[in-house]
């Protein structure tokens, strides 16, 4: 019985940190993609990534909403800065958890995402966010790049890259 | 070893506005459905439960609107549908219906998602004890939207 839900790769980042997150030569035999993060940033505020897709930063329309834990706002925009990774100014030794999920990847048709994201902080403030993403390109998803908009992701940071069959 | 995420049933619209799953089996925790309308047209995904179309259902929804920085908010009480995921076009939406076997609770059902110009995320109950069987979505959905369901097993 084929598996429905099946890891692709899986990424740590090490001691010295990384600038992106990167998984290339994604296979074509899926139906969608699930990418599950837990993410910490060095710099020191919350910061939003920068999602490429076959490293491509071209052709991206964005919804978001999100709220502060006093506040809720939305934003949108022709760009793939999305998400959010918290930074150092977070309780120590926590980590931005997200998941974004791709439906029909490979097919030949304009590639929707859904990104959630929440980041954690023993505070009165910490993000929910969630991000509708548009890329306006037929081309099958081949590869997926985060990095923060500034700085790099720490060690111990997490990704997970699964596919997804219906059948 | 028993597999904990499963596809059940995947369609893609042709030619009809409302699409229905049934016979949904039994033997899941939980549903996770997953909708993709390639297209620019519009999905409205309304969703009822075991064809029923009575004044049952309520729900939340936040949604967030392109060019408008403020978000909103509205619910709809005692309506006659579960609201999932309105949206204009090129959407991905993705939702649970939470212990959707049981007999002993009301169901309860959230999602979120987005297109062309909204994002949005909704909570939605159904007053109803009754295990869900099947799983109508419509209407308005346009040609090519794909629809799979996904069984999750908490054991």
């Amino acid at each position: 019985m084929g598996t429905t839900f099946e890891l692709i790769s899986a990424i740590t980042v090490g001691s010295g940190g990384a600038s992106s997150i990167e998984f290339t030569s994604i296979p074509a035999t899926y139906t969608d993609l699930c990418v599950k993060l837990s993410v910490r940033q060095d710099a020191s505020v919350v910061r939003n990534m920068v999602l490429k897709l076959n490293s491509s930063s071209s052709n991206f329309s964005r919804k978001t909403l999100y709220g502060t834990g006093s506040a809720a706002s939305s934003t949108s925009g022709s760009d793939n800065v999305v998400s959010i990774a918290q930074g150092s100014d977070s309780t120590s030794n926590t980590f931005s958890s997200i998941e974004i999920y791709i439906p029909s990847y490979a097919s030949g048709d304009y590639k929707s995402l859904t990104i959630d994201s929440v980041s954690e902080n023993n505070s009165s403030t910490a993000y929910q966010v969630i991000d509708a993403l548009l890329w306006s390109n037929s081309a099958a998803i081949t590869a997926i790049a985060l990095n923060p908009d500034v700085n790099s992701f720490v060690q111990y940071s997490t990704a997970y890259l699964y596919g997804v069959k219906n059948v | 070893m028993a597999s904990t995420y499963k596809a059940i049933a995947t369609t893609t619209v042709s030619g009809t506005s409302t699409v229905t799953f049934s016979s949904i089996p039994q033997t899941y925790t939980d549903i996770h459905y997953v909708i993709y309308t390639p297209t620019a047209a519009g999905v409205n995904t309304n969703v009822n439960f075991n064809g029923d179309t009575g004044s049952n259902y309520s729900f939340t929804q936040t949604y967030a609107e392109a060019g408008y920085s403020t978000p909103a908010s509205f619910r709809g009480t005692n309506t006659t549908y579960a609201l999932s995921g309105v949206s204009d076009g090129n959407a991905a939406i993705h939702g649970h219906i939470l212990n959707y076997s049981n007999t002993t609770t009301y169901k309860t059902l959230i999602d979120r998602g987005g297109g062309g110009r909204y994002i949005n995320m909704d909570v939605c109950l159904w007053r109803s004890t009754s295990a869900i069987t099947s799983i109508t979505f419509g209407p308005s959905l346009s040609n090519g939207t794909v629809i799979t369901l996904y069984g999750i097993k908490a054991a």
